[in-house]
């Protein structure tokens, strides 16, 4: 396990405050953040630890004004090891907010370990937010600052009825987040689905598939392939010689800073739905691009950008509720969101899932040749999830 | 199914096959010859690509490429092989497994801190870049067929070599009697050594030749490596000839497997099954494979 500690001289400060005035002493606030650090899948993870240690840093190194520590931990891409990190966390570091998850099944390990632990532990999430902690299983300590797992889908499938497409040919792997990535396309496509093909996890061959899909003369292909299946999956459609035929959508997952390098020029001319972009205009985006890009010489990827954001707006909810000592102040600085998202408009839903824009990206090039999502447009203007309704929460 | 795109779907199954054939014929030979179960081949797969994939564009081509890139895997088999198996040959398979997954995690912790978690990019050589319509209106991309001639010719040689060379007497001596072997003054650890390094240099080309089909990532060799040890138990451990028989097989059932049982509306999870029943089925008929190497 990796240990980050941020304090350096906030604990020096702290710990001269303690002496001084041991009565007023100021509360600190220690997070765990549990990534996938290690194995094929390490990249996301990388780029959430990135982005949230930038938006530490911008703060000052101390969140809501008060002695941050951020433990990191590596849940190894095994629900096993994630709960037992998230364990350790949460009751020999005593943290008090768990962050960091990225992949759904291991966020549903480790959740009722952070949610049901008596000290009230808040589960901020900066990436995976299923479906089942977004309907009837929402909960009053989780949060989901990314998104809920099928928005980015949603936004293809309604770029792609107002595109016009008529026959549209949809792939994913064969695991629950395949099977909930295309249901969230077909919730908004409008037109005929010819094809819905469900492939091995892991696969990275597509000949097969590939020619079966020729075969079926769709106007357009959806596909969702996480990390090196999607690099696969892209590459090999341009060698077909389909990219000019049959136009390729897919969410930001499959065509992100993390796999681009990876698939090359292939890339150029797919469409990607995203929530953020490194061409969006804000000042704090623009901030955001140049710090993470003098710190790390890459682009940012949009997981980069939601946690960083989830780290903004743990200091913005410090910052109104004085410190995390009062659980249910902080919980309400929490849904109220009061921070400058990077991301555009951005508030949470009654379920703790965010309201935010959804917009249209295409594979280009920007002046120094990198691949980038280039933005072409908004898809949803404040676009909610459909599990709302089911929870229960009032406030 | 329409005979073009059957046709088409043939020529998919036996280049999937071809690629498996590559990855196998080296795992086969290290278990069969020197009775070692290794995991780490994945590893040398992975290796050979991210050698190959950071040498075309400092050397500029793509065939000095291969050639180092295999010079070095073949390098790094070695001194795998002195360092860390040859102690292992004398302890049980359960060991050798143990070990060798060690290796793994090793050599995916190495690749990480050296290239980073995320993919690298290999492309596909711009002589080959181009398109055929063997079928037509199928356009096929030529690098396919590159691969898949350069599995046939790496099976060409592999049978000159066993059949024909000193050296390959010695291989097949040694699989069917390695004690005998000893006994006649032949420097055993020496052939291991090397039968090490032949395999660990047939993972790494199979892993340069596939790095711009698929993927070159640290997760690239373990989908491909459960394949090949299926290729390796129908095709009879130890057995070159099986392991391409077995291969082309594997490629063709898996191939269809997957494009089947969708155009009846059977379920996806059909075709993730298909070369494992195969596999218990051979295993029934034959319970050493198709051609159970001598001895």
């Amino acid at each position: 396990m990796k240990k980050t500690v941020l304090l350096a001289a906030g604990a020096a400060f702290w710990g001269a405050t303690l002496l001084v005035t041991p009565v007023q002493a100021q509360q600190g606030v220690k997070i765990g953040l549990i990534a996938t650090l290690s194995g094929p899948q390490a990249g996301i993870g990388r780029e959430i630890v990135d982005g949230f240690n930038l938006g530490v840093r911008h703060a000052g190194g101390r969140l809501g004004n008060v002695p941050t520590e951020v433990l990191v931990g590596d849940d190894q891409f095994r629900p096993d090891t994630g709960k037992s990190v998230a364990e350790r966390m949460v009751q020999r570091d005593r943290v008090d907010i768990v962050t960091g998850v990225v992949f759904s099944n291991i966020l549903l390990a480790l959740s009722d370990t952070v949610l049901k632990d008596r000290r009230g532990v808040f589960l901020i999430n900066s990436n995976a937010a299923p479906s089942d902690l977004a309907g009837k299983g929402c909960d009053r300590n989780f949060f989901s600052v990314s998104w809920q797992n099928d928005n980015v889908h949603e936004a293809m499938g309604q770029h792609m009825t107002n595109a016009g497409v008529k026959r549209a040919y949809l792939m994913a792997p064969n695991y629950p987040a395949g099977k909930d990535a295309l249901t969230g396309v077909k919730r908004y496509f409008k037109g005929e689905v010819v094809g819905e093909v469900y492939t091995q996890l892991g696969q990275t061959d597509y000949a097969a598939e590939l020619a079966a899909l020729r075969a079926a003369r769709p106007e357009a292909v959806y596909f969702f392939y996480p990390g090196g299946m999607g690099i696969a999956f892209v590459r090999q459609y341009a060698q077909a010689g389909l990219v000019q035929q049959i136009p390729l959508f897919g969410p930001s997952f499959s065509l992100d800073q993390t796999i681009l390098p990876g698939i090359g020029d292939a890339a150029l001319g797919v469409y990607a739905s995203t929530y953020w972009s490194e061409k969006l205009q804000n000042p704090g985006n623009e901030k955001f691009v140049r710090d993470f890009e003098a710190e790390h010489k890459r682009i940012p990827s949009p997981y980069a950008a939601q946690s960083y954001d989830t780290a903004m707006l743990i200091d913005a909810a410090l910052k109104q509720s004085g410190g995390i000592g009062n659980k249910d102040k902080f919980r309400d600085a929490v849904r109220a969101a009061n921070f400058t998202s990077i991301r555009g408009p951005f508030k949470f839903n009654k379920n703790h899932m965010p309201i935010q824009n959804y917009y249209l990206t295409q594979i280009a090039k920007d002046p120094q040749g990198r691949l980038v999502m280039d933005l072409k447009g908004v898809i949803f203007a404040s676009h909610a999830d459909v599990y709302a309704a089911e929870c229960k929460m009032k406030w | 199914m329409p005979l073009l795109l059957f046709l088409e779907q043939t020529l998919n199954g036996l280049q999937f096959g071809v690629t498996l054939f590559l990855m196998a014929a080296g795992l086969t030979l290290v278990l069969g010859i020197m009775n070692m179960v290794n995991l780490a081949h994945g590893a040398f797969y992975m290796l050979g690509a991210y050698f190959a994939a950071t040498l075309v564009p400092i050397t500029g081509s793509f065939l000095v490429s291969i050639v180092l890139a295999l010079a070095g895997a073949a390098a790094v088999g070695l001194l795998t092989e002195v360092v860390a198996l040859r102690t292992l040959y004398s302890r049980d398979h359960l060991d050798q497994v143990l070990a060798t997954f060690g290796l793994i995690l090793f050599f995916r912790e190495l690749v990480k801190i050296l290239w980073g978690p995320i993919a690298i990019f290999m492309d596909v050589p711009a002589l080959f870049s181009g398109r055929v319509e063997i079928v037509p209106g199928a356009p096929y991309p030529v690098y396919r067929l590159v691969v898949l001639a350069v599995g046939v010719g790496v099976g060409g040689f592999l049978w000159w070599l066993i059949a024909r060379t000193r050296l390959g007497m010695l291989i097949r001596a040694g699989a069917s009697n390695r004690e005998m072997v000893g006994a006649l003054g032949i420097d055993i650890k020496l052939l291991y050594t090397l039968v090490f390094a032949l395999g660990c240099g047939l993972a790494a080309l199979a892993g340069m030749m596939a790095g711009p089909l698929y993927v070159v990532d640290i997760g690239m060799g373990d989908d491909i490596l459960i394949k090949t040890f299926v290729v390796i138990v129908i095709g009879g451990i130890g057995s070159v000839r099986g392991a391409f028989v077995a291969a082309i097989i594997v490629g063709m059932v898996d191939t269809f497997g997957r494009i089947l049982p969708s155009q009846f509306g059977l379920s996806a999870t059909l075709a993730e099954i298909s070369i494992y029943v195969l596999m218990a089925a051979v295993l029934l008929w034959k319970p050493r494979g198709l051609f159970p190497a001598a001895g």
